[in-house]
């Protein structure tokens, strides 16, 4: 006990000057800043509070990765991980504010993922790699904008579950029809057929760009972890500026009640119409990350048809509808965990979804929530207890 | 007290069951830094066991597992014995991709996979970049090996069988008239038919009719058989599996249309389907490796030793995979290698050694390899003729 207290002393000794002034400096720039923080209204303060997490374990992750801590496993599923989250986000935007349940946000991110992935693969030769993915970036952000525009038109016109059906449909053409589009370049330049791929008449020389149900090979591989995590935190930034907006807050008088906010005079078309396209352009930029992550990329029914389109809801409504947040915590925990079952083998996918179920009955069960209340199982209580222990 | 306890005892669980995630990868990979006796060969696999196509999966984990555990019961590789693990994909290029990042966690040296052409193309990229040599048994898209030295297939590649259908139909006048239906939703249906489409064209056949269905909706054919029949087609070619051939070959009897049917290796199972009948596959022509009721010796003690531990009758995925484990286990003898050896020297060994293996296995006789990794056999066309095959030579 003895050492132990002249060791404490000792480094005190040698610890203490040097704590004092950076105590004394962090006082100084970190008062201000805590202030500020108070000063900032709910929402803002949860913002900066994810945003901070989301920095945190990006710090965490990069240290074990260039540490060689991170298995090949994890290190692969960080991308992917990334542009899920991105998806459920932009999704989220139009199920938790707009209201509207949309089935065919698998769609967007497959137009996003295809337009990038078209125009790397032309320019792959003409354009420098960062100038290229920059301008692969804006081009398939804006493409999926585009479409969810144009889709919004007529779909906004519906509501409720008739919404959700038509959007699934749309969803489900964006994906056939970029499985029967084959585009061919050679000396001649661009070839275009719905055909097949004799129908291009190519030189023997040609490239295919997008050959059919094949879809892009070799596309160049440039989405990192840094770019998914610093595009994931302007998404948050964007939707939570959206939601907080002016415009933010007639979409959501629209949600609420649609006759009231048209009796004030509101536009309800017009911020529908904005609204659901920047959900479709978030999407959009996941699917322009996950093309650049993958050689080979095809649309098929479980990486952009309903079967993906769905389970982007369910990351939605496990994060909980309306949490950005929890839409990116959900998306993370949802992809890793069938990965990190894999040790199971053939039983993995059926204790995936039993853990699906349980999750969601403990997320969002009536009965379950009330008991978690009375046993200070939720998210304040113990975010309250943490806070007792430091005024301690 | 009670609260806390509980809270503290939910949170343990919660770290642990993390803790548990991350040990599985961790220990798996220092195993293979464990040189002490238990040294081992560690051959990975990949493909779909689980969603639409895990019969083709399935079956090439059982044959490699049958190959691994005869191999290793005769002494194994150079002394060696064999680790084998399959790590499901579900078809799917990101999950693929995912199953090869956990394979690598485990220690694979090589890879025998994957199953499918599309999850081949993304996991080929992925080898290649870390020189990980990669045997496919059944990806028979170009796209696979292109571009990547290190990816060498077992079975032949869709444009030859696409290039040899016609031919053999061209040269032995079956039909000047020919229909085709084909899934434009799978990549090696439609690789076969564009190949064919366009030797078709060389040879003076005429495609009257081009047909496509999709995977969702591979169950009834009427619309594709009726065009087919409007347009006066002699002769369908059919490069697909045999599930929808026989539903193809049942609808095409109930509409009376009676045209010569060809079939590509993906018929090969057509007489094993169940509440099928089979005399409606009389006359049916198919390109075939690998006949599960052949005569010759490998073949019987094979199916035999397959029907005997997986129950069901392999089909020619599982051959070109049960070959597969010894046509590296040739190469690595020759290359006379051990698996203290890195994954960059397997790789390197590899690529030159597979190009002077010269091997008589289950899906061809004298099989050799080129500098592009595809393999030599010639598809050959053989025909149904009393519920068996026979060859049309």
């Amino acid at each position: 006990m003895k050492i132990l207290e002249k060791l404490k002393k000792s480094t005190q000794k040698i610890i203490g000057p040097v704590a004092d002034t950076v105590s004394k400096y962090a006082k100084k720039v970190i008062t201000p800043v805590v202030n500020l923080y108070k000063k900032l209204n709910k929402p803002t303060k949860k913002l900066i509070r994810t945003e901070t997490v989301i920095l945190a374990l990006f710090a965490v992750v990069s240290v074990m990765e260039s540490s060689g801590n991170l298995t090949s496993l994890m290190k692969g599923l960080l991308v992917p991980v990334c542009a899920y989250s991105l998806v459920a986000v932009g999704l989220n935007l139009c199920v938790g504010y707009l209201g509207e349940l949309s089935l065919g946000h698998a769609g967007f991110m497959c137009v996003g993922a295809f337009t990038s992935a078209l125009f790397s693969r032309t320019f792959q030769d003409v354009i420098p790699d960062v100038p290229r993915f920059i301008i692969a970036l804006v081009l398939g952000t804006a493409v999926a904008a585009l479409f969810g525009f144009l889709i919004a038109i007529p779909v906004l016109r519906l509501s409720g579950d008739y919404l959700a059906i038509v959007t699934l449909a749309f969803g489900e053409i964006i994906k056939n029809v970029i499985n029967v589009l084959y585009v061919g370049k050679d000396s001649k330049g661009l070839h275009f057929s719905m055909k097949d791929q004799m129908s291009l008449n190519m030189d023997l020389d040609g490239m295919m760009l997008i050959n059919g149900p094949q879809g892009i090979t070799g596309t160049p591989r440039q989405s990192t972890f840094l770019i998914a995590v610093l595009l994931l935190m302007l998404a948050l930034i964007v939707t939570h500026n959206f939601v907080h907006s002016r415009t933010g807050r007639a979409v959501m008088a629209i949600r609420d009640n649609q006759i009231a906010a048209e009796t004030v005079g509101l536009p309800v078309t017009k911020y529908k119409l904005v609204a659901f396209t920047l959900s479709a352009a978030i999407a959009g930029v996941g699917g322009v990350l996950y093309a650049h992550n993958i050689n080979s990329l095809t649309a098929t029914t479980n990486n952009f048809g309903y079967n993906m389109s769905i389970m982007i809801l369910v990351y939605v409504v496990l994060g909980g509808i309306g949490n950005f947040s929890g839409s990116v915590i959900a998306a993370v925990v949802l992809t890793m965990l069938p990965e990190l079952l894999r040790g199971l083998s053939t039983y993995r996918m059926l204790i995936y979804s039993i853990v699906l179920i349980g999750l969601m009955l403990f997320n969002w069960a009536p009965g379950i929530l009330k008991w978690r209340e009375a046993h200070g199982l939720n998210a304040t209580a113990i975010i309250g207890r943490f806070k007792k222990k430091e005024v301690q | 007290m009670k609260k806390k306890a509980l809270s503290l005892v939910l949170s343990a669980a919660m770290m642990t069951s993390l803790f548990v995630g991350c040990g599985n990868g961790s220990a798996g990979s220092s195993e293979s830094v464990d040189t002490s006796g238990e040294l081992t060969w560690r051959i990975g696999g990949i493909g779909p066991i689980t969603g639409g196509a895990a019969q083709y999966g399935q079956g090439v984990m059982n044959a490699i597992q049958l190959a691994v555990d005869e191999v290793n019961e005769a002494g194994g590789i150079n002394g060696y014995q064999i680790s084998f693990n399959f790590q499901d994909d579900e078809a799917d290029q990101q999950k693929s991709v995912n199953a090869y990042n956990t394979l690598k966690d485990w220690g694979m040296q090589i890879l025998e996979g994957t199953v499918t052409s599309g999850a081949g193309q993304a996991v080929a990229a992925e080898t290649y970049a870390d020189r990980m040599f990669m045997l496919t048994p059944s990806a028979s898209s170009p796209d696979v090996i292109n571009g990547h030295d290190n990816v060498y297939q077992v079975c032949f590649s869709d444009p030859n069988q696409g290039a040899v259908s016609a031919d053999y139909i061209a040269d032995n006048k079956l039909a000047t008239k020919v229909g085709v239906i084909y899934d434009s939703s799978d990549p090696y249906s439609s690789g076969v038919y564009q190949t064919f489409a366009t030797e078709a064209k060389a040879k003076g056949l005429d495609i009257v009719a081009s047909e496509a269905f999709t995977a969702d909706s591979k169950t009834d054919f009427t619309t594709q058989l009726q065009k087919c029949k409007d347009a006066g087609a002699d002769l369908l070619f059919l490069p697909f599996y045999y599930t929808e051939g026989s539903i193809v070959l049942t609808q095409a009897n109930q509409m009376g249309y009676k045209p010569t049917m060809f079939g590509v290796d993906g018929f090969d199972g057509l007489l094993t389907v169940e509440n099928f009948d089979a005399k409606l596959a009389e006359g049916v022509y198919l390109l075939t490796p690998f006949a599960a009721d052949s005569q010759d010796e490998a073949t019987k003690k094979f199916v035999s030793a397959y029907e005997e531990k997986f129950g069901g009758t392999p089909n020619q995925f599982a051959a070109d995979a049960y070959d597969g484990i010894y046509i590296l286990k040739e190469a690595l003898e020759a290359a006379n290698l051990t698996p203290e050896a890195s994954n960059e020297e397997i790789c390197d060994a590899l690529i030159a050694g597979l190009q002077k293996v010269n091997y008589n296995g289950l899906t061809g006789e004298g099989m050799t390899w080129n500098e592009k990794g595809e393999v030599s056999k010639a598809p050959k066309a053989v025909v149904i003729k009393d519920g068996a095959y026979a060859s049309v030579d």
